[in-house]
């Protein structure tokens, strides 16, 4: 057991999977003798050498096209988009390509690709640089969506993104990828896609979120009076949403407030909030709060920290959830 | 394959004849080292092509066809010359207008039909429709309905093939390469060199896709061979009118380093005669390729084309030079004397045979048009959400609506 960063544990996971698998095979701008704009794949060329791990040309539609391709023939490619505003380019292969190949081929070729991009905001980048595009992929059947929050969570859902069948977009929270240490296994193990974790349990309340704002989240706790108890969800995994979890908490505390940096209008919040309309109604005591980004371009610096959910928003939210 | 020791080598044409066929002092081109009967077979694949088309626009024409349909006909010689030229297992990928390219691939004219007519025994269970037909036991990765789209796909294809034969055979016990999607533990049989093809029309080149599949299949020396079926027309454009360098297109494959070639794709015999050659020089070099292969669409664009964009002597013009009637008229030339297109006639096939072999087909295609008219339509309860995940974990949101329906269970 050794205490690592998320960049760390994403690195051995990486490695742990490359040496288990010859079909794994990754590609991407930098990725290789650089080690990724964000370090994250340092080392694995040297290791396992560049025909594994592939510099390409600055081309993310033909990398994460190239990756289906490879991907229909039996490997196993893990494809890295620098950011996820770079996603655009590749938006057509993989909503238009990896999420209907099943489909497609009555069930006869699937796409075991695992995009892994970085995502979200708070490193003062500009836009493109520091956006949070996950309700436009939940959005897209046949693709999977996974967020971890912690190097533990990160490490077992992207040995399980590579090990599964489907197009899983891996999205790695950039704010956090040094933000602190957490003790990881040496040993391989996975966190099913699909399964939110409570964090904190709590009886009163019930906040949801996802990806580096459930810690704005946990902060926000700290916040609250002592005789509020709140439950946090954290989702993981964006698509398929775990309703099961979600439900059984909101019936249970009446109450919600779902948390994330994307704007609000259509984001994952929206959906969230109507799946506990739908499934809880008779137990709400309070209307279904949202803390989101704004429905705005995501500001550079100077103004990013107005626009990302900080735990002092957080904190109002909840207590004029509990009040209500 | 020598001439030498080529078992099915035909007897050699005379001198005399070479010379008025103007071949003199060349060497059997490839087409003219296989025997007779390969190439009444790929006459019948092409005919099967076109009346597989031909029953497909009436079969639109009734309605019972949804969507959109791209015909093929015109283009036959392309696919069945480029699939000659390759083996089985060399994967294939192609654009929108693929029912030639499916038949041609060992597909059978009722799971392409039924596909069409979005029945459950179609190719994706009446799922896909005509844009998108896949055959995974005949290594067909699909038609594609973004143009352009599907060439990073193809540089994929050729990525994995060359990883396959390069990188994986080397490694003891590393698993089979079949897609699988589970680590294989039967015994290896060690992949050889595969060439992929991929097939797009002319309009692609104009796609961004398109550039940065040629620059990284370049750059990492991927064999696949980018074949341009270059009809003249993207939709309703001239290339002229869309495309840059329209007279000289192997020049943009100079551009990432892939020596490209030029071939007549209405004369199927010389199609082949510059193509196999070409294939095989990739296939052993593992490099890409590119070729402008020239071919002419008699229908129009889809069903709906108006074609206010061509005459109609330019269409006439294209069909009195019909790959199909050419190569006809090449195996029923007698053997040896000068036939159309510079080629020696075969003398292999009667007039009789050849009328035969029609009434074959069109037995063949109407059967398909029946079966596909009696195949069950897909349910809704079995079908809607198969085959979207091949793992779906619980608490895919959608699979649970329909289980529950749209009553809310509260109400």
């Amino acid at each position: 057991m050794a205490s690592l960063t998320l960049v760390q544990a994403i690195n051995l996971a990486l490695t742990q999977e490359m040496e288990a698998d010859d079909r794994v095979v990754m590609l991407g701008e930098d990725i290789g003798k650089n080690g990724g704009v964000f370090r994250v794949t340092e080392g694995l060329q040297a290791r396992f050498g560049a025909d594994r791990v592939i510099d390409s040309p600055l081309a993310e539609s033909g990398i994460i096209g190239t990756a289906i391709g490879m991907a229909m023939a039996g490997l196993r490619p893990v494809p890295e988009i620098q950011f996820e505003g770079f996603l655009g380019p590749a938006y057509d292969q993989i909503v238009n390509h990896a999420a209907r190949y099943r489909t497609r081929s009555r069930g006869s070729v699937t796409i075991p690709i695992t995009i892994r991009v970085p995502v979200g905001g708070g490193i003062h980048a500009p836009e493109l640089h520091s956006d949070s595009p996950e309700a436009i992929y939940v959005h897209t059947p046949g693709i999977k969506v996974v967020m971890p929050s912690s190097p533990y969570d990160a490490k077992g859902l992207l040995i399980s993104a590579i090990r599964d069948p489907d197009p899983v977009i891996f999205f790695e929270p950039k704010r956090i990828y040094r933000a602190f240490r957490e003790e990881v296994p040496e040993d391989e193990y996975t966190i099913p896609i699909g399964k939110a974790k409570i964090v904190e349990s709590g009886n009163d309340l019930t906040v949801i979120s996802w990806g580096a704002t459930v810690l704005q989240c946990v902060e926000a706790l700290d916040k609250l009076p002592e005789d509020l108890s709140v439950e946090l969800i954290d989702l993981r995994t964006c698509y398929p949403i775990d309703q099961d979890c979600l439900i059984e908490s909101v019936n249970k505390t009446g109450r919600c407030v779902i948390v994330h940096e994307a704007p609000k209008t259509c984001g994952l919040g929206a959906e969230i909030a109507t799946i506990i309309q739908e499934h809880c109604f008779l137990s709400l005591r309070a209307p279904v709060q949202r803390v989101c980004g704004f429905d705005t371009i995501m500001p550079y610096y100077k103004l990013e920290l107005e626009y990302l959910p900080n735990a002092d928003r957080i904190a109002e939210s909840i207590l004029a959830c509990a009040a209500y | 394959m020598s001439a030498a020791t080529a078992p099915t080598m035909p007897k050699m044409p005379s001198s005399e004849t070479l010379k008025q066929a103007g071949r003199v002092g060349s060497s059997p081109t490839p087409s003219q080292l296989l025997p007779d009967a390969t190439l009444i077979r790929w006459l019948r694949d092409m005919m099967l092509i076109r009346e597989f088309e031909l029953r497909t626009m009436a079969a639109y024409q009734q309605a019972k066809i949804g969507g959109f349909c791209h015909i093929y006909i015109g283009q036959e010689a392309t696919v069945v010359g480029t699939f000659a030229a390759v083996n089985h297992d060399d994967p294939v990928v192609t654009a929108y207008r693929d029912h030639g390219h499916a038949l041609a691939r060992g597909m059978t004219p009722e799971a392409c039909m039924a596909e069409m007519y979005g029945k459950l025994h179609g190719c994706a269970k009446g799922k896909g429709g005509s844009m998108h037909m896949f055959d995974r036991p005949n290594h067909l990765y699909g038609g594609h309905g973004i143009v352009g789209a599907q060439t990073a796909l193809g540089a994929g294809l050729a990525f994995a093939a060359r990883y396959d034969w390069e990188v994986l055979n080397k490694a003891p016990g590393a698993p089979v390469l079949d897609g699988s999607g589970h680590p294989a533990d039967r015994p290896r049989t060690p992949a050889g060199k595969k060439v992929c093809l991929c097939y797009l029309g002319d309009g692609a080149l104009n796609q961004g896709c398109f550039h940065e599949s040629l620059n990284l299949a370049g750059l990492f020396g991927l064999p696949v061979i980018y074949v341009v079926e270059n009809n003249g027309y993207s939709m309703g454009t001239s290339i002229e009118r869309g495309t840059t360098m329209a007279h000289n297109l192997v020049l943009k494959a100079a551009g990432y380093g892939i020596e490209g070639i030029e071939i007549d794709g209405l004369d199927l015999l010389s199609l082949y005669d510059k193509f196999k050659p070409y294939a095989d020089r990739c296939r052993e070099n593992q490099r890409p390729g590119f070729v402008d292969l020239k071919t002419y669409r008699y229908q129009g664009h889809s069903m709906s084309d108006p074609q206010k964009y061509r005459t109609k002597e330019e269409v006439q013009k294209y069909q009195e030079r019909d790959s199909i009637d050419r190569l006809a008229a090449v195996l029923m030339s007698p053997k040896g004397e000068p036939a159309v297109g510079g080629h020696l006639g075969r003398g292999c096939l009667s007039e009789e045979q050849f009328k035969d072999m029609q009434r074959e087909i069109k037995e063949e295609v109407r059967l398909a048009v029946e079966f596909a008219e009696q195949s069950p339509s897909p349910e809704a309860a079995e079908e809607l959400y198969t085959d979207v995940y091949a793992n779906p974990q619980p608490g895919l949101s959608s699979i649970r609506d329909y289980h529950h329906g749209v009553r809310n269970s509260l109400l």
